[in-house]
């Protein structure tokens, strides 16, 4: 028999997905349209983007770190992806000019996106910058840069074969939906399964410790990085695919919203403590949030305050919680 | 030597007692300090001189007995209070904020205020002016404290306590880190606040000092005061004695089962700390390791214990120098990485900062250093670690509901084990254990020296720093005294006597360094 501890424990161990149901069945009974299977797919291809960035800001926040340049970086790649494919790649200086197919633009947006983010790995990890400085100025950095490449105008007509991941589904699934599935179960194999995934604990829980058992810290922290990079790109690659057009300004402000999901999902923002799936919660709690807050025509304004009560209420929640235990 | 009747006693410590847990710090310990002198303390590490001191200052408010202030019995709720009552502590680690100028420091949290409610900055630094200059210091009140020497600071603190006008003033190891000629600066201090009439407590363990600045002397043994009267009654022979005379019957003793082969040597190994220039932390230190040997390396604080260890695993490459021979061959340890790969494990002092991952399972601490072993087609497999794991717990007697116990839920023996068993899992050739009794119960402290002594039974090399000299006198086969960073002395289990370790350990000049070395 269980005992009320047990209970509690549960309730604890569940309350996000507590959550997200009690806040369905609220939506369902007073929002119409709001259970119905096109919103189903539209909730979960609207969340599609923040699910990657939140993937890769688990990781890094289970270090306890922080990236704030993944809105930044998502937009930069999109963007490289994007002008590559339309323009191709000018070399006046060799006199040659150098078309690129989607499958070429789509690897080099993520390779970009995968060298921002070593490159705040780098600062972070070797030059001891704290990771709320280093990102910042990636965030400037990076937006600036789209700035530069998109010449601040968008970049549009991007083709149908671009347009796959954005646009089409696969046995009858978006694509988008796909993609960040995969991510989501690369991701959370990895953490539970591989060394790798337990340095990044091990990093966050106890850095000193960590190190003194024999842990390369510097080089976990910079895979991390670089992996919240990469997914940052994915992110790229979905936003620029689906709107089939890159603008200076995409992922303006996901980084906070990437926070928000891996905050309400339960991992800790001083690391070691939390999970793939609780950040996908987190992510469907602020989707679903938003859907129904739209279905029952909120006010976009009261929209925010209302998300940010909910970010309070569940970090609270989550700190009474752990007191008492 | 008889506790003496004073009749300028300005507070009565009376049969105090605290307990840690099962550890009984202070023991029924009674002591009179007097106005106008130099009340010294004497003990060695983990005597109980820091609790002592912490409970008359109000830093420990639970205990038992009676503190007397001026007659009236106080029970102070904070140091807040003890400071009101004219206690004032200068820690060893100064309590100073560093980016906050001299006079903030000294009035801070007492700021002169004008009527504006806006702090008075002129009445502030002419008053600390004032107060310096009492005490020969002709510093800025203005500057920063951060670009003060050590030396200097000491003074703002002690500036401080006279600010609180402070009838007691608590100094807690206050040369261990200045140099010959602050020492002298602060005796000169010492003297006038005396003169004066201020009381103050003055903690330490150098000996030699003791004879130049106490007035009366009381040693702290095991949490008892063991002996206490005026400093010309005694001799420094009478102090160390007093120091250490503890019956060694109750101890482990490890059987003998070292062979002649050196296992692990070290030679020449040497640690700068950067910020202080050229001094030596630890200074061309050179030992060696046979199979199934305990080494012990005895110290007070400062002497560079932990230091030396740290550097032998790895952590300090760009200060350090050195040559380490495993099996007579040369090997580089430029990291903890190097050093695990070449089979050296370290225990380290504080298991809770540095050994121990808290919120990880038992069997996730246990695998963490050797986790490539508990993998199967690179992938994880619970099952691996999980009976690597119970293999370890069996092995080491570890008291847990089962390997995935949340580590931080382990009494302190167990979680000590833990560490030990992660050390274990990689199969290592050489164990350094740093204090490795510390904070742990006597139960505890039995199991882990049954524990080391099996360790070696089965040919592992150790390596034991320990500042408990019973401890050291138990279970090495040799022991290593160092001192201010410097080998002192060696003596083998046979040769080895408490008094010998002690003399050997006790720094010899003045001017002492090192605020690494945590006090334990």
């Amino acid at each position: 028999m269980l005992k009320l501890n047990d209970h509690k424990s549960l309730l604890v161990k569940f309350q996000s997905l507590l959550a997200l149901l009690l806040m369905v069945v609220i939506f369902s009974s007073c929002a119409e349209g709001f259970f119905s299977t096109d919103n189903f797919w539209l909730v979960l291809t609207q969340v599609s983007v923040n699910m990657c960035l939140s993937v890769g800001m688990t990781l890094v926040i289970l270090t306890g770190g922080i990236d704030l340049s993944v809105g930044s970086v998502l937009a930069l790649s999109g963007a490289v992806m994007a002008g590559l494919l339309k323009n191709g790649l000018e070399l006046p200086a060799f006199n040659l000019f150098v078309g690129v197919t989607a499958l070429g633009a789509i690897l080099t947006g993520l390779l970009v996106g995968s060298f921002l983010g070593f490159f705040n790995g780098l600062m972070i990890a070797f030059l001891r910058i704290p990771p709320f400085v280093a990102t910042l100025a990636m965030m400037t950095i990076a937006r600036g840069l789209t700035q530069l490449w998109t010449g601040g105008a968008a970049i549009t007509g991007l083709g149908e074969v671009f347009g796959y991941v954005g646009t089409d589904r696969f046995a009858g699934v978006p694509v988008r939906v796909w993609t960040c599935a995969v991510m989501v179960g690369i991701a959370i194999l990895v953490l539970k399964k591989t060394r790798f995934g337990r340095y990044v604990y091990a990093v966050g829980g106890n850095e000193r410790a960590a190190r003194f058992s024999g842990l390369n810290v510097n080089r976990i922290k910079l895979r991390v990085y670089t992996i919240a990079g990469a997914l940052s790109a994915v992110g790229g690659l979905i936003v620029t695919s689906k709107l089939d057009s890159a603008t200076p300004v995409a992922g303006d402000g996901y980084e906070l919203d990437s926070i928000a999901a891996v905050v309400i999902g339960g991992t800790s923002l001083s690391g070691g403590k939390g999970s793939v799936l609780g950040t996908v919660l987190g992510v469907l709690i602020i989707g679903v949030l938003n859907s129904g807050l739209i279905i029952l025509s909120v006010p976009p304004f009261w929209q925010k305050v209302i998300k940010g009560c909910v970010i309070l209420l569940a970090v609270a929640i989550d700190k009474l919680n752990t007191k008492e235990q | 030597m008889a506790p003496s009747k004073t009749d300028n006693a300005v507070l009565q410590a009376r049969s105090i007692s605290k307990a840690f847990g099962g550890i009984q710090a202070l023991n029924d310990v009674s002591l009179e300090i007097c106005a106008g002198k130099v009340n010294a303390i004497v003990g060695e590490n983990g005597a109980g001189k820091s609790t002592l001191m912490k409970i008359l200052s109000g830093m420990y408010t639970e205990y038992e007995g009676q503190i007397v202030l001026d007659g009236r019995t106080v029970a102070f709720a904070n140091p807040a209070e003890a400071q009101d009552s004219g206690i004032a502590m200068i820690h060893q680690e100064l309590n100073l904020i560093p980016h906050l100028s001299v006079a903030e420091n000294v009035f801070l949290g007492r700021e002169f205020v004008s009527r504006m409610g806006l702090i008075d900055y002129r009445a502030m630094h002419n008053e600390t002016t004032r107060i310096l200059k009492r005490l020969d210091l002709d510093i800025d009140p203005r500057v920063a404290v951060s670009g003060l020497r050590v030396g200097q600071q000491q003074v703002v603190e002690i500036a401080h306590a006279l600010s609180l006008d402070a009838c007691i003033v608590i100094m807690d190891e206050p040369t261990s880190a200045i140099s010959d000629h602050e020492i002298e600066i602060l005796f000169g201090l010492i003297r006038s606040l005396t003169a004066r009439g201020v009381a103050v407590v003055y903690i330490t363990h150098k000996l030699d000092e003791l004879f130049q600045i106490a007035d009366t002397v009381a040693v702290l043994r095991d949490g008892s005061v063991v002996g206490s009267g005026p400093i010309e009654e005694v001799t420094q022979d009478d102090i160390v004695r007093m120091m250490v005379g503890r019956d060694m019957k109750d101890f482990f003793v490890k059987a003998d089962v070292a062979t002649a082969q050196v296992v692990f040597a070290v030679s020449d190994i040497c640690l700068v700390d950067p910020a202080r220039g050229a001094d030596y932390v630890v200074d061309h230190v050179s030992f060696e390791v046979k199979a199934g040997e305990v080494l012990g390396l005895f110290g007070l604080m400062g002497a560079g214990r932990t230091e030396l260890l740290e550097t032998v695993f790895g952590l300090h490459p760009n200060h350090s120098s050195g040559d380490i021979f495993l099996d007579g061959r040369q090997i580089e340890i430029d990291s903890p990485i190097d050093a695990i790969s070449s089979g050296v494990g370290f225990v380290t002092e504080d298991r809770k900062a540095e050994g121990l991952i808290l919120e990880m399972s038992v069997a996730a601490n246990i695998s963490l250093a050797g986790l490539a072993q508990t993998e199967r087609f690179k992938l994880l497999s619970s099952r691996l670690e999980n009976r690597l794991a119970a293999d370890h717990v069996k092995r080491l007697g570890i008291k847990t509901p089962s390997v995935k116990q949340i580590v931080e839920n382990l009494s302190g023996g167990n979680q000590q084990k833990v560490v030990i068993a992660k050390w274990l899992a990689t199969d290592p050739r050489v164990l350094l254990l740093d204090e490795p009794t510390r904070g742990i119960d006597i139960n505890a402290k039995n199991e882990i020296y049954k524990l080391v002594s099996e360790l070696a039974g089965a040919g592992l090399s150790i390596v034991m720093v320990s500042c408990e000299l019973p401890e050291i006198m138990a279970i090495c086969d040799r022991v290593i005294v160092l001192s201010e960073g410097r080998q002192t002395a060696e003596f083998t289990s046979s040769q080895a006597t408490q008094e010998l370790i002690m003399k050997a350990a006790i720094p010899q000049g003045q001017g002492s360094l090192n605020y690494w070395d945590k006090e334990c």
